[in-house]
């Protein structure tokens, strides 16, 4: 293959292919937008409205919460395309030291009381 | 690179942004990037739950949170996700304009979403009293939240830079990866304050 200038613009339509699956994606992220959209106001009202018991709407916030990031990571990041093997392990294990953090920080500093 | 060499016009691949080792390393590094911020904003959110009881005196979550606003908040970033996403999809159509278009809307959101939190915290100080030094709930909460700001000005500036600097040149396989990165890094500001609008807000208010 010759040396590819990559300044050069690109130029020429994608393919077929590329193109229905492009709209199809596009499908894919407004659906999911207005899933989030109503996870968050679900989470808001549940706070926000004094009907529901606080027992039952801290776990439950915390749960929509947990499923709105996976959510973002996979639709909106594509975390869940080809190739992304080295990316899940960072996340996850980023993820995974972040919350012995938290656990460990709010053990430490929460029972201490400072 | 000389003016007098003629750039010879390339084929647009399916995705851009990883037609190129360089891209794909980009790409790569960029996720190594986004997992070290999450232990960093894990940190963050442990001694804000740590910490948020301890107001001594001073005001408290209860007080002082306005869910209306934040959640107005929330729905200007997640709307700016969605924006990002549709200028990514717009890039690997090959509409440069539609790139930009959709960029710039991020970026206005962004601006929007700044200005909120800006109006929040001079709230915050002025109406109610909570400087930085008040109380150990009032110094991890600006921690927290002014640390995710921080992230939001420097995305903004980060994509205006691209936006300005690429404004004619068109799609090329060295910008693909510039603006998917971006991209990239918008959405995990958006993921973020997720879990702040959750754990700060959302609990502070009710909890």
């Amino acid at each position: 293959m010759a040396h590819v200038d990559p300044s050069a613009p690109l130029e020429g339509r994608p393919s077929k292919e590329t193109e229905r699956k492009l709209k199809r994606e596009s499908r894919t992220q407004i659906v999911s937008f207005v899933f989030m959209i109503f996870i968050t106001s679900t989470a808001f009202l549940t706070i926000a409205s004094d009907a529901i018991p606080t027992g039952f709407a801290i776990p439950f916030i915390l749960l929509l919460a947990a499923v709105q990031v996976v959510m973002q990571l996979y639709y909106f990041m594509h975390m869940n395309g080809k190739g992304t093997g080295w990316v899940n392990a960072m996340i996850w294990s980023g993820l995974f030291v972040a919350a012995m953090t938290v656990a460990a920080l709010m053990l430490l500093i929460g029972i201490v009381k400072y | 690179m000389a003016d007098n060499q003629v750039v010879e016009p390339q084929v647009l691949p399916p995705n851009p942004e990883k037609a190129t080792l360089e891209g794909r390393n980009k790409f790569l590094g960029f996720w190594f990037f986004l997992g070290g911020e999450t232990v960093l904003f894990g940190s963050l959110f442990g001694t804000y739950l740590g910490l948020r009881t301890s107001t001594e005196g001073g005001p408290g979550p209860s007080e002082l949170f306005h869910l209306d606003l934040v959640f107005i908040m929330t729905m200007i970033l997640l709307t700016s996700s969605l924006t990002s996403v549709f200028a990514i999809i717009n890039m690997k159509r090959g509409n440069f304009n539609k790139l930009l278009i959709w960029m710039w809307a991020t970026v206005a959101l962004g601006v929007a979403f700044l200005s909120f939190e800006i109006y929040e915290f001079y709230d915050y100080y002025f109406n109610y009293g909570l400087g930085f030094t008040v109380s150990a709930f009032a110094s991890s909460f600006y921690t927290l939240v002014g640390t995710h700001g921080a992230h939001v000005a420097f995305g903004v500036g980060w994509i205006t830079t691209l936006l300005i600097r690429y404004r004619k040149a068109g799609i090329t396989l060295a910008n693909a990866p510039k603006f998917y990165t971006a991209v990239l890094y918008w959405h995990f500001i958006d993921v973020v304050w997720v879990f702040i609008f959750t754990v700060v807000y959302l609990l502070g208010a009710g909890g």
